[in-house]
């Protein structure tokens, strides 16, 4: 599909982001605990939707899979929560193990006593998960819908496995994180919790100067190469194999981050975040907010989730029409997202279209050929 | 024992065959995979079950025993219509980018999801048959009729008809049938007449007859639509588009009329799968969901150049799944070594048993990439 590259001016990027974190500082005296709560998990849903945006948006890839880093990210986070605070039950090991008649300690638990590993964890093995998934199926040049099924059936077989393990994860019932303790204080607590708000935060701009590093310069250039006509990039003679590794296990990486932030704040870690719709919604709120904007992943899924709680509390049922609506929309009528829209033609087109007339350019306009950029570094 | 377990694996994948064929054939075509196959497939389970309810009724309750045969035909007329009103609305205007479609089919997806828990099903029912008429009415007029320019207003006043039929069938419906007049998001359950029910003894083994029935769905869809894609006209410009479209196209077949004759028999067949997955189970709005991943590793594995791919991809998933969910290999082979009869009792169970067929798919892609039976080409991108 033709795609152009949307660049958001300087101007434009600067306006939102400082009315983003205007937002995000007064944030916590004006919004009510419950909803500041939710905040935060948005904001932390924000970083997994870069990573799509740096995977579909910039590279091509359309994973339906993203919920398997997210969740691994979340167990990660849950399971050294749980485990430092176990002391007090038997055998030192949580406590839901008890209820399989579990006494030893699976052997993968053990690494997470300590912090500095857990910290590492929680972006480490969803990248290299990510990074062996995604070059067993890139080496083999599978990709477009084959890789985007591909991807849904490893979720489907992730969900399969977390589900159905009791006695090492407490299968369905997730690992709950809210009543375990951090620097002597419950997790759930008011305190902690805007702690984690002020986390997400800073973790959501850190992440977005990352991805926007990542998109910069040659390696970028290759991945808007990989979307825009594969062959040619390898024909060239780069190796599309290792960019797409790279590029899947950072999201992955992004997306584990996510996932362990989401876990903490919501106060619990289940199979439920591996479930096939939750995966296939991060994508539309890339495609919402525009794709290849990287800020538009960020708004897309801080409105869009706010958008689906406050439309569910009202009216419970029509979420699913309007999601579903949301979907055919934006791929027909908005396929560069709100953002991309906005950039573009768009508010000129609808002006036009209410009698406002067009100027005429009699140059045409440099911005339309930013992609020459490029070439004159 | 063999013959059983062998049974078994053929009864799961004929389920996944004919609920894989509609997407394998769609995908072959358009190159698009519709993630609404799946609700599809829940269309035809739910034509199963309001079929059943209407055969019920004091007029149709001599034929009861039939209403299983009369259904399949249902489904596959209401879900082939459903897929062409979202051929024609949505998925036409994304030709040509996969991605997309793939997330417009998923939207479309929810909204089928919703639309059974929220509205009666008397008046789904209207709605669908409003739909077959406003469709099919214009097609019965004469050539002649079609070249003149009022036919557009002939179309406009068929789906007027079409608009009074549906509200007037939904009415009568739900007045006779009480259970199909309230919004239930609940499962219903579809009861096999009595003729189904009960076993089947062949060679000292008992089968039931429900799977039994379900084989030979699957086994006639098969067949039919071999016969069609390889005897008929238009099986023959399908599978010219298929090949190569641009060559189709220039050479005068309409590939617009080929892509909305392919995409009604694949979700048509996604309804006579529903009337299968009906007989097995209760029936619930997420009914498709739990057999469409196993259909898309069917397409995976199968490749889309060859119908004979989509059959021995879903019949290998079906035994396999059967051999490592039942953890029959410890049956067959009793005093196999420890480490190993533990590996087996570890994937013995059916979401187990799952994890390991995708390790497999992808150990097994690594070999072939494009699938049992790839396309055969010599294009840059396949």
């Amino acid at each position: 599909m033709e795609f152009k590259n949307l660049k958001l001016s300087k101007k434009t990027t600067l306006v939102i982001w400082v009315i983003i974190i205007a937002f995000i500082i007064a944030a916590p005296s004006i919004l009510p605990v419950f909803r500041l709560n939710l905040l935060g998990r948005y904001l932390s849903l924000a970083i997994v939707a870069l990573g799509v945006d740096l995977i579909w948006g910039f590279t091509g890839l359309l994973s339906l899979g993203q919920g398997i880093f997210f969740a691994l990210g979340g167990y990660c986070a849950a399971m050294y929560l749980q485990i430092t605070s176990s002391s007090e039950f038997p055998n030192n090991i949580p406590e839901f193990f008890g209820l399989y008649g579990v006494d030893n300690l699976p052997f993968f638990w053990e690494p997470f006593r300590s912090p500095i590993f857990s910290l590492f964890a929680i972006w480490v093995i969803p990248a290299l998960v990510a990074g062996m998934l995604g070059f067993l199926v890139f080496r083999n040049r599978i990709k477009g819908v084959y890789f985007s099924i591909l991807t849904q059936a490893a979720l489907l077989v992730f969900f399969n496995f977390f589900n159905g393990q009791q006695k090492l994860i407490n299968g369905t019932n997730g690992l709950k994180t809210d009543v375990t303790q951090l620097f002597g204080q419950m997790v759930g607590s008011e305190s902690i919790q805007k702690m984690f708000f002020w986390l997400t935060a800073v973790l959501v701009i850190a992440a977005w100067f990352f991805s926007k590093w990542v998109v910069k310069g040659r390696f970028g250039n290759i991945l808007i190469g990989i979307r825009d006509d594969e062959p040619r990039v390898r024909f060239t003679g780069y190796n599309p194999v290792f960019f797409k590794t790279i590029i899947f296990s950072i999201a992955g990486g992004l997306a584990g981050i996510s996932g362990a932030l989401y876990t903490v704040q919501s106060g619990i870690v289940s199979p439920q975040f591996m479930t096939v719709p939750f995966s296939i919604e991060m994508v539309i709120w890339v495609a919402v907010g525009g794709r290849g904007t990287l800020l538009g992943a960020i708004l897309g899924a801080v409105f869009i989730n706010y958008a689906k709680s406050l439309v569910s509390e009202a009216l419970p049922a029509s979420w699913m029409f309007i999601q579903g609506g949301l979907f055919i929309l934006v791929v027909t009528a908005l396929p560069e997202g709100v953002l991309g829209w906005v950039q573009g033609e768009g508010p000129r087109n609808l002006l036009q279209r209410f009698g406002v007339k067009r100027k005429i350019e009699t140059y045409p306009s440099l911005e339309v050929k930013n992609d020459t950029e490029g070439l004159k570094k | 024992m063999l013959l059983d377990s062998l049974f078994n694996g053929v009864a799961i994948g004929s389920v996944l065959l004919v609920a894989a064929l509609g997407l394998a054939i769609v995908f072959g075509l358009m190159g698009v995979i519709n993630l609404a196959h799946g609700e599809l497939m829940m269309l035809g389970a739910y034509t199963t079950y309001v079929t059943q309810l209407i055969f019920k009724l004091p007029l149709l309750k001599p034929y009861y025993n039939a209403y299983v045969i009369v259904s399949i035909f249902f489904a596959f007329i209401v879900s082939g219509v459903v897929g062409i009103l979202l051929e024609k609305t949505v998925i036409r205007k994304l030709y040509g980018s996969p991605l997309e479609t793939l997330l417009a089919t998923w939207g479309v997806s929810l909204i089928l999801q919703q639309f059974v828990r929220s509205v009666p099903l008397a008046y789904g029912t209207g709605l669908v048959i409003s739909l077959i008429i406003g469709l099919f009415l214009p097609t019965v007029f004469s050539l002649k009729v079609k070249e003149s320019i009022n036919y557009k207003y002939v179309k406009f006043s068929s789906w007027i008809v079409a608009a009074f039929a549906g509200v007037l069938s939904g009415n009568l419906i739900s007045s006779s049938v009480s259970k199909l007049s309230r919004a239930s998001a609940r499962n219903v359950d579809v009861t096999a007449p009595a003729w189904m029910r009960g076993q089947v003894e062949i060679l000292g083994t008992a089968f039931p007859k429900t799977r039994l029935m379900i084989i030979i769905i699957t086994l006639i869809s098969v067949i039919a639509i071999t016969l069609f894609l390889n005897q008929s006209a238009w099986g023959m410009r399908i599978r010219a588009v298929t090949q190569n479209r641009e060559m189709s196209d220039c050479l005068g077949i309409s590939t617009e009329k080929v892509d909305v004759l392919t995409f009604g028999i694949g979700s048509g067949l996604a309804g006579v799968a529903g009337v299968a997955v009906s007989l097995l189970g209760s029936v619930g709005p997420n009914v498709g969901g739990n057999y469409i991943v196993g259909c898309f590793m069917v397409v995976v594995l199968g490749g889309v150049g060859n119908l004979l791919g989509t059959i021995f991809a879903s019949f290998g998933i079906g035994i396999m799944t059967d051999l490592i969910g039942a953890g029959r290999l410890l049956s067959i082979w009793p005093n196999m070594p420890l480490p190993l009869s533990n590996t087996i009792n570890f994937f013995a169970t059916t979401s187990m048993a799952r994890v390991m067929i995708f390790a497999l798919i992808v150990i097994f892609l690594q070999f072939k990439p494009t699938g049992l039976f790839p396309q055969k080409g010599r294009m840059v991108e396949s």
